[in-house]
């Protein structure tokens, strides 16, 4: 039986890495696409375009003025002198922020009253928006303290003291790139299984296999083994240039890591074997592929966090084995998660994996009658 | 164009049509494809971090604390679980129980009343840097308001220095739907314009019957177009149904015109389509053609088109690259006529853009189906 499965699984690996063009496909996208992504999906703001309105010339709106321009996030692109200008500069893209000080700014802080201070925002990509607003913020809180400091003043009873874990600068690449491992494993993985079936089902080479001695469970064996292979690799590769290449720390095992890798590759074999039994054609494959995989990737936690979903999408997102998985990723990378605190992720993949491969075998059966 | 030409022409456009309304799973992706996944992404997609649940470890009460914690309380960002000590806490957020520990520490009032700068802790969970960020300022908000409260209380006046006014344009209230929504539009278009065209031209490559159109007398031309007409016009009507959800359904406000919006579709459709028929004549083979219209079209539109991540954040290397994503532009003026209105410098560039690609997809997309006649 052993023998059986083998011959199966190197003709499987086969059918897909004989082509030079499927090949390719398998290798090339994937690291073109990790070092894209891994550089271009980020969260954090380097070139904030802003433009200065400044209706009070003193020298306290000059130094509130340089801190901004001081600031590396943020780049000065105009200066403006009247309040038409606004709307051209924000409309039209040019920038994200006006910092626009009233005339009355000097006067009235030097009076000890409060110098008004109006921020303007491009509100279009509303994430970014607040992001601005948070940097904006800080450097105007230095300038209240600075200000406090040169010309007396209360200071606040309690101040803020704010510390993150794990990820200590809050680099959005170390919360994407693992993400990128989970992202691509399960694209590569699910088109090598999603098609095999179907596309022997297409040739009618699928009938000729299954009168041949082998039982289901053999053929199943043999399809689902390549696809370890193959996501398994191609996983190790991702996670090899997350660690040396963009630096993101490793401060988990591995056994973690692979446990929960070697989990999520089953449930998405049995899901992709699942698609193929259930289509006729490759076409109908495919379709099933972008079906699931648009969902799952877009609900998984990926770019934007479960717990903003509403309560029913959230109950969706648990037969996603790729929310759990990119737990499991992220906590192994960056919190340094040992297996015990992740076996809540562990489980449902249990559940998913066996159930969807199960079904594929019972429908490769059921398809012939 | 002459009679004969439009003749040959209309019997084209006829066997696509029926082609079309014959395979029901083409219809389907024009049309279910759209309100399924508008559906599930414009409820699911959001970044609005609400009733956050952060840890909160008061170890000596008093009254200045309880008056902290009322303002935390009352906070709808938040939902705060007390914990006895900071090593519990902890344990809890290592679990994903809370995603950050607001700590007032024993010397807390201690400190207040000495005029000692008291400190309030906040330790956030940075695996998700930027909820970690929105959570930060969340927190912030929770403490100017009640540093205002306590000084009002106290009878003293304590306005920081600089007063601020912040007026966020096109969307006052920040809810990250109105900008996802648009983007999703570009998204789900490209899926149903490059994933259709590709996968059905892609399978008569490969069951001959391509080669056997171009042997008839139908000029290659007339053959793309008549390719290109039954899938536009589902592409549009996938476009139509989506607009029409995201106003009523979203309540994304559409300032701009919806004409102007349509035109771009157009412009956006066309690209799409011809990346299709390129990706499919290219590959002539339905595995490698999906395989490289997912990976080419799906995945750049979701993280290169600025749909989620900004493009002006990404390293110049890449922001260039982003120039020949397609969704790139539409999501740009979707963004733009949607939230903003008719912005014409932002608007035309883009369409333009969008037109150039359009064609040069097309060229291609004609070139190589004459080249692999020969």
């Amino acid at each position: 039986m052993l023998y059986r499965v083998l011959g199966l699984v190197i003709k499987e690996l086969l059918a897909v890495l004989k082509d030079v063009k499927s090949r390719m496909v398998l290798i090339g996208p994937p690291i073109i696409q990790l070092v894209v992504f891994g550089y271009a999906a980020t969260y954090d703001l380097n070139h904030v375009t802003f433009a200065v309105y400044n209706e009070d010339p003193s020298q306290a709106s000059r130094e509130l003025v340089a801190r901004f321009e001081d600031a590396p996030a943020f780049q000065e692109v105009a200066r403006i002198h009247n309040n038409a200008e606004v709307a051209a500069l924000i409309d039209n893209r040019k920038v994200l922020l006006v910092l626009h000080i009233d005339r009355r700014f000097s006067r009235d802080l030097l009076a000890g009253s409060a110098g008004p201070v109006q921020l303007i925002l491009d509100g279009r990509n509303s994430n970014t928006a607040l992001l601005v607003l948070g940097y904006a913020n800080t450097i105007l809180t230095d300038f209240d303290s600075w200000w406090l400091a040169q010309h007396g003043g209360v200071n606040p009873p309690a101040t803020l003291d704010i510390r993150a874990r794990f990820n200590e600068n809050l680099e959005s690449r170390w919360f994407i790139v693992p993400g990128i491992v989970a992202l691509l494993t399960q694209v590569v993985t699910l088109l090598v299984t999603a098609l095999s079936v179907a596309r022997e089902r297409e040739a009618g080479t699928f009938d000729q296999l299954l009168v041949t001695p082998m039982r289901p469970i053999d053929i199943l064996l043999g399809k689902s083994i390549p696809g370890v292979i193959v996501g398994g690799a191609e996983a190790t590769f991702i996670i090899a240039a997350g660690v040396f290449w963009f630096g993101v720390p490793l401060r988990g095992g591995i056994l973690p890591l692979y446990l929960g890798l070697f989990l999520f590759l089953i449930s998405i074999i049995g899901v992709g074997l699942m698609i193929s039994s259930l289509s006729v054609t490759q076409q109908q494959a495919l379709l099933g592929t972008f079906l699931f995989m648009v969902p799952s990737i877009i609900l998984s936690g990926f770019a934007t966090p479960i717990a903003n979903m509403p309560r029913a999408i959230q109950y969706l997102t648990y037969i996603n084995p790729m929310r759990y998985f990119l737990i499991v990723v992220r906590g192994v990378f960056l919190e340094g998660s040992p297996t015990w605190s992740l076996v809540p992720q562990f489980w449902p993949m249990l559940i998913i994996g066996p159930a969807t491969l199960a079904m594929a075998g019972w429908l490769f059966r059921r398809r012939l009658y | 164009m002459n009679s004969e030409q439009l003749m040959r022409l209309r019997g084209l456009l006829r066997k696509e049509s029926l082609q079309i309304l014959r395979d029901p799973s083409s219809i389907a992706i024009a049309f279910v494809m759209p309100v399924i996944l508008l559906l599930i992404f414009g409820y699911g997609v959001s970044l609005d971090a609400k009733r956050v649940p952060v840890a909160l470890v008061v170890e000596q009460p008093s009254r200045d604390t309880a008056s902290f914690t009322a303002a935390f309380f009352r906070s709808p960002y938040f939902v705060p679980v007390r914990f006895p000590t900071v090593q519990l806490a902890e344990r809890a957020m290592r679990v994903r129980e809370v995603e950050g520990i607001v700590w007032l520490r024993s010397d807390f009032a201690r400190q207040m009343l000495s005029g000692g700068n008291a400190s309030i802790g906040l330790i956030v969970s940075g695996v998700d840097a930027n909820n970690a960020r929105l959570i930060e300022g969340y927190l912030q908000q929770v403490w100017a308001g009640w540093l205002e409260q306590y000084a009002a209380a106290q009878g003293v006046r304590l306005s920081s220095p600089v007063q601020v006014d912040v007026r966020i344009w096109f969307n006052p209230a920040v809810t990250s739907t109105y900008f996802l929504v648009p983007g999703l539009i570009a998204v789900i278009m490209t899926l149903t314009g490059a994933l259709l065209t590709a996968m059905v031209v892609a399978r008569e490559w490969e069951r001959g019957t391509m080669e056997a159109l171009l042997e008839t007398p139908a000029s290659i031309h007339e053959i793309i177009l008549s390719k290109l007409v039954p899938y536009f016009v589902l592409g549009m009507g996938g476009m139509v149904l989506s607009v029409a959800m995201a106003v009523w359904l979203f309540h994304v406000p559409l300032r701009g015109s919806l004409l102007l919006l349509m035109i771009s579709a157009s412009a956006f459709l066309l690209c799409a389509l011809g990346m299709g028929l390129l990706i499919s004549t290219v590959s002539k083979n339905q595995f490698v053609a999906g395989q490289i219209a997912i990976i080419v079209t799906f995945l750049p539109a979701f993280i290169l088109s600025g749909f989620v991540f900004d493009i002006r954040s990404m390293p110049a290397a890449i922001q260039l690259i982003t120039h020949i994503v397609a969704a790139r532009y539409f999501v740009t003026i979707l963004q733009s006529v949607f939230l903003a209105g008719n912005t014409w410098p932002v608007v035309l560039p883009n369409i333009f853009a969008l037109m150039i690609m359009a064609a040069i997809f097309l060229g291609l997309a004609r070139r190589s189906a004459r080249k692999s006649l020969e």
